[in-house]
């Protein structure tokens, strides 16, 4: 999957005839990096799920293409990593179990022990691998959800609230896997902490709270 | 709108003055007589209401099914407001549906309830239409209430051809055309109608129709009003 | 090729996750013995004829399937993993590996209740083997078929549990009808061929539920 490109046209969303957004035209090419940032409820992670195919926008499309050629949904789906708040992963299974599972359902094929291991050494979970999820902290879930993003070295890479529940060590974490995300393919980051938002090279903001779509 | 108003009043009322007043004769002579079906007798004037309103309230259904239809594919909530509002109206078809039919059934068939096909379907409905109603209750947003709604109204939608073609082979039934019934089979319309009574049946069906068309197209217009009035009071 | 593994690899997680966590299983088992039961006390007095024990096996079908089927998806959806669900997996491979999962606790659901209804109830004598076991195993196929879309509805709803028998029973009409007649023509020891009418009545069914179902699933699943 090489030049991924994104590419949005005439978004817009609405709730309840409550306009978050409207006529949204950017796009990104990997490699690449975009920081949407915006107030409380201005529309961030609304955008983001819309990017990511896991909730439908009101009017406008959202395309992928690469080497010139559209990628499906499907496709896509496979090389795609998210972490954000809303995203759990099952507590009833090990750190390994959630990997190797997930992992499995993503691709349909089993991750390597390797890749599991690697992949869980390098958020710092190693120790942890055979705990259920049930008895992690939330930092340690938050790190767990960046193990199981970059998992299969996604081609597009979304974070919502990257930094959330995460002590320094944490950060330095997610910031290495962001600066390794945008050298390789596309990174998509909603926040509104202005530090963060400056690691991507571009940005688009949301402004405020949508108006009333009423007649 | 006007003449859909007008046309549906006009024949409704011709059908309650001619099925209540037109007299019966064992041998009718002229036009303005019906004959006499025995075992029916006047009861047989129901058939002129009953009949139409449960047409209507089986076009009522129909009518939601496909405006949830045109709301998935359009994601635009003036469908889902058409749809809800027919359910509505459907609702109310059905239940008068159900006392003119449960009332005609205790004085023919001697009780009030026998879960012949037809009667079975119309509870069916009937419990379609309130699970429909439920559903809407218990959903959030407008967008997805509207758009769970009408996937409910198409699987509900999938049984009805079990109903109308499966169930009356399986149950002996009491309505004309049923399986068992001694005057021959066939749809309810061909049954041993006199041509005057089938001109008011039709009129009947047309009548009842458009006043559907009528009633729908006011709700509809009063619930964007209150929309509007909503939308400037904030 | 792919699509097959996912699905496979989909209904191995909610298995173990079931195993593990017993959500549906142990819920669907006490109701099928305490609707047993309750059927037993009132029945004390007099021996209740085949076809009415028939009726009744499909009613505690029915209600202890409201009670485990939904879990599903509502378990999804309580626990937060629904739209990591959505994420990682495609609407097909979702629908069809919830469905495989229901349509097997259903089957083990109707299996225990035969069981349990041979050990109890001597009066319930099943003539023909071959119409009731294949009447069993269509009807849990419908079952399943009709309580997986419903299930995925009321998961996006706020009062589900008791939404989920409200929405089920108008749609599970026409199977219950035809399993209950079916079963009524097993225990009277009719020949096979004259439960085909019902057996193909069930096998259109199943086929209509989840093909319509597939159809919608995308609507019901993504917001
Ligand atoms: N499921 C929903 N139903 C109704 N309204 C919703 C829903 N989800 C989001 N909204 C509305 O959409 C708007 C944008 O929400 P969103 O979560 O995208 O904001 P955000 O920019 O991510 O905010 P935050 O900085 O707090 O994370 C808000 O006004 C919110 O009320
Ligand atoms: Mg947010």
């Amino acid at each position: 999957m090489n030049d991924l490109i994104l590419s949005v046209h005439g978004l817009a969303r609405s709730f309840n005839r409550r306009l978050v957004f409207k006529d949204l035209d950017f796009s990104v090419a990997a490699p690449g990096s975009l920081a949407i940032t915006g107030k409380n409820g201005a529309g961030k992670s609304t955008l983001v799920k819309i990017l990511a195919g896991i909730a439908s926008p009101t009017k406008g499309r959202v395309t992928y293409t690469a080497d010139g050629k559209a990628v499906d949904a499907d496709a896509l789906r496979e090389r795609m990593g998210f972490v954000a708040p809303y995203l759990n992963l099952y507590e009833e299974f090990t750190a390994w179990e959630n990997l190797a599972i997930l992992g499995r359902i993503r691709t349909g094929t089993v991750p390597s022990a390797e890749q599991i291991g690697d992949t869980l050494r390098r958020v710092d979970l190693w120790q942890r691998r055979d705990d259920l999820v049930a008895g992690f902290s939330s930092g340690m879930k938050q790190r767990l959800k960046y193990a199981m993003a970059i998992l299969d070295a996604p081609a597009i890479l979304f974070l919502d609230e990257p930094t959330a529940n995460l002590d320094a060590d944490g950060i330095a974490i997610v910031e290495t896997v962001v600066r390794d995300q945008q050298r390789h393919g596309i990174l998509i980051l909603a926040t509104n902490d202005e530090s963060e938002a400056s690691w991507c090279r571009e940005r688009i903001h949301l402004a405020g709270r949508g108006t009333d779509a009423r007649p | 709108m006007r003449a859909v108003k007008i046309l549906s009043v006009t024949l409704i009322t011709l059908v309650l003055i001619g099925g209540i007043a037109i007299p019966l004769s064992p041998v009718p002579q002229s036009w303005f007589e019906f004959p006499v079906i025995p075992g029916l007798e006047d009861k047989a004037r129901n058939i002129l209401f009953h009949v139409p309103i449960a047409w209507t309230t089986v076009l009522a259904f129909l009518v939601s099914l496909w405006y949830g239809i045109r709301y998935l594919r359009t994601k635009d909530l003036a469908y889902d407001l058409r749809s809800v509002s027919s359910a509505g109206l459907g609702l109310m078809f059905c239940i008068l549906a159900t006392i003119t039919g449960s009332l005609w059934a205790k004085f023919n068939w001697g009780s009030f309830w026998n879960w012949d096909p037809r009667e079975t379907s119309i509870f069916v409905l009937l419990l379609i239409y309130g699970a429909y109603f439920a559903l809407r209750s218990a959903l959030g947003s407008d967008e997805v209430r509207a758009r769970l709604s009408a996937v409910y109204a198409i699987i509900a939608g999938l049984t009805v051809p079990f109903f109308v073609f499966v169930l009356p082979r399986m149950v002996s039934g009491l309505h004309p055309g049923a399986k068992g019934d001694v005057e021959g089979s066939g749809p309810v319309v061909q049954f041993k109608m006199a041509p005057n009574m089938r001109v008011l049946f039709f009129a009947g069906l047309i009548g009842y129709s458009l006043l559907f068309v009528w009633l729908l197209n006011l709700r509809v217009r009063t619930a964007q009003l209150e929309e509007r009035a909503d939308g400037q009071s904030e | 090729m792919n699509a097959l593994t996912q699905t496979a690899a989909l209904v191995a997680k909610d298995v173990r996750s079931e195993l593990r966590t017993r959500y549906a299983l142990n819920a669907l088992l006490m109701f099928v013995i305490t609707s047993v039961a309750t059927i037993l006390f009132a029945l004390r007095e007099d021996p209740a004829s085949p076809e009415v024990l028939g009726g009744m096996f499909w009613v505690v079908v029915f209600f202890s399937a409201m009670s485990g089927l939904s879990r599903i998806f509502v378990s999804e959806e309580e626990k937060g993993t629904a739209l990591t669900l959505q994420l990682i997996a495609r609407p097909t491979v979702v629908y069809f590996g919830k469905l495989l999962f229901n349509c097997g606790l259903t089957l083990i659901l109707t299996t225990a209740i035969t069981v349990l209804y041979v050990l109890i109830f001597p009066q319930f004598t099943v003539q023909s083997v071959p119409i009731f076991a294949a009447t069993v195993v269509l009807g849990s196929l419908g079952f399943a078929s009709a309580a997986t879309i419903i299930a995925a509805i009321i998961a996006k709803a706020n009062t589900r549990g008791t939404l989920y028998p409200v929405l089920s029973f108008p749609i599970l009409i026409p199977l219950l009808m035809t399993v209950m007649k079916s079963t009524a023509r097993a225990l009277a020891g009719e020949p096979l061929v004259s439960a085909l009418g019902e057996l193909q009545v069930l096998v259109s069914y199943v086929l209509i539920m989840t093909g319509g179902s597939f159809l919608l699933f995308d609507y019901v699943w993504k917001d």
